[in-house]
């Protein structure tokens, strides 16, 4: 009997682990012929979590352990005057990211984890200032999660910009799935959307919504950890961290739910099922879901003549396979994936700068630029 | 004045022994499993077999029964290369921001688990000894 139990213990093991053995989508390919090479363009970063390319020569890093750097013409110097970083598991200082009228405002933003507040632990929050010498000045909080949790996980988080003046930035599930993605009276799961000076825009989806957080923009997100503009479109492109098996592309749309964790293609770290549904009624379906997880950071499409046979192709870091995916699309359907640089390291953010090069934060050795052969 | 002396040394020592009371193990490992889950699963998996190339097992570990360096790479983080079970690694593993007990848990977790033994109960005291 009881190796009969076993048995269909067994079976039912190996049924769970070939769903997650299985590709979905297009196989990853790599090259045969690499007509790119790479450069360092600054190194000694441990974990360049945001960059942020002013200029070709002129560009920020933040440094999850809470270091922000400007790098000019080479030169790294520590930028002075940062407000508190929480440094707990999976959060520190997170993404930065430079306003679409820099050259007027001179406004930079950046989200951190963050310990204000009453209770113990820590939240994302968003913050925007200016840069003077090196040092931070106007330094204004836009926006800080609540309720503080010591959880060290799922803390988001990325920043973009549309052309209508807003910001949007992700926060994760903060270790609580059972409770936040699904919930718009509390942070964490969510896509926000303010206004570019921190107010909240009087046409955000829950802004009538009684107890609501009225920054929300989008729910049911897990750990979205890449978001970028569309170059054509102007949509904002989230993906994020699923469970085993479970990363997904979205296009993020108002007051949609995108279904963490009621829906999900993932199933636990463990091995055991999250839940038995990957389609639900009111739930957004992903563009795209990686099997196996890709565990993705940071995003970018390319759109300049640089790389010519890249044109339009989105780019996503591999934190578990250390590598760049490139990614082709026909009419929002992925038909191709491709292994750049591979084995390069954790890619931990990619960023098209205003050059037309792709720049990417790599674990371990810093920004690296890539270099077409001619 | 001897008395008075006794009475401040009892004191003392009774106050470091509150300060540092230790919590019975079953309860320190209880708790380690939990920041485990939190904090070191995502990289190390579910029973420490970690990910071959990128992230060292901590199942069977060579490395982790140098105690001292074990508590050093927890509170202040570890990179470049280490060899774990004859196997080569070069990466990056940020500090998590555990507090002193914290790491005391998860260590005496790890320790007693995935094929790892030990007879030695690691303290808040004994982690906060270590030092940069």
């Amino acid at each position: 009997m009881k190796t009969l139990q076993n048995f269909f213990l067994s079976i039912s093991i190996l049924g769970v682990i070939s769903c997650d053995a299985q590709d979905h989508g297009p196989a990853i390919s790599t090259p045969k012929i690499l007509d790119y090479s790479y450069e360092i363009i600054s190194d000694s970063i441990d974990i360049p979590w945001g960059l942020s390319m002013l200029s070709a020569t002129d560009f920020l890093v933040t440094e999850k352990a809470g270091t922000m750097y400007h790098i000019v013409d080479g030169v790294k110097t520590i930028v002075k005057g940062l407000p508190p970083v929480y440094v707990r598991g999976q959060g520190g200082l997170l993404d930065v990211a430079h306003s679409p009228d820099y050259n007027e405002d001179g406004l930079i933003y950046f989200t951190t984890s963050s310990p204000l507040g009453e209770e113990k632990g820590g939240h994302t929050a968003l913050y925007s200032a200016q840069l003077k010498n090196d040092s931070l000045i106007n330094t204004s909080l836009l926006y800080k999660g609540d309720f503080n949790t010591k959880k060290g996980q799922h803390w988001g988080s990325r920043i973009a910009f549309d052309e209508e003046g807003h910001v949007f930035f992700s926060i994760g599930d903060r270790g609580n799935r059972e409770v936040n993605p699904q919930d718009i009276t509390r942070d964490g799961g969510k896509i926000y959307r303010l206004n570019r000076d921190g107010s909240i825009p009087s046409n955000n989806p829950f802004i009538d919504n009684e107890n609501s957080r009225k920054a929300i923009y989008s729910y049911g997100h897990r750990n979205p950890q890449g978001m970028i503009t569309h170059p054509e479109t102007g949509e904002i492109w989230v993906h994020e961290h699923g469970p085993r098996g479970g990363d997904e592309i979205n296009i993020i749309k108002p007051g949609k739910n995108y279904g963490w964790p009621i829906i999900t293609y993932g199933i636990n770290y463990s091995g055991t099922p999250i839940t038995d549904q990957t389609k639900k009624e009111g739930m957004e379906q992903p563009l795209y879901y990686w099997l196996p997880s890709i565990a993705p950071s940071g995003m970018a499409f390319s759109t300049s003549d640089i790389y010519p046979k890249w044109k339009g192709n989105l780019f996503v870091g591999s934190l578990r396979f250390e590598y760049l995916e490139r990614l082709e699309l026909k009419n929002n359907t992925v038909v191709k994936r491709e292994k750049v640089l591979d084995s390069i390291g954790r890619v931990r953010n990619i960023e098209q700068g205003p050059d037309g090069y792709l720049y990417l934060g790599v674990e371990g050795k810093g920004i690296v630029k890539i270099i077409p052969k001619s | 004045m001897k008395g008075i002396s006794l009475f401040l040394i009892g004191s003392f020592t009774g106050l470091s022994l509150f300060l540092y009371q230790q919590k019975p193990l079953a309860q320190s490992i209880a708790d380690g499993e939990e920041i485990y889950i939190d904090f070191c699963m995502q990289c190390h998996m579910t029973n420490g077999e970690g990910v071959p190339g990128t992230f060292p097992p901590l199942a069977n570990s060579d490395y982790l029964p140098d105690i001292n360096k074990t508590i050093y790479a927890l509170k202040f983080g570890l990179k470049g290369p280490i060899t774990v079970n004859g196997k080569a690694y070069n990466s990056v593993m940020a500090s998590q921001g555990l507090d002193d007990e914290e790491i005391a848990d998860v260590m005496n977790y790890i320790l007693r688990n995935w094929g790892n033994e030990t007879e030695e109960v690691i303290t808040e005291e004994k982690v906060a000894s270590v030092q940069k």
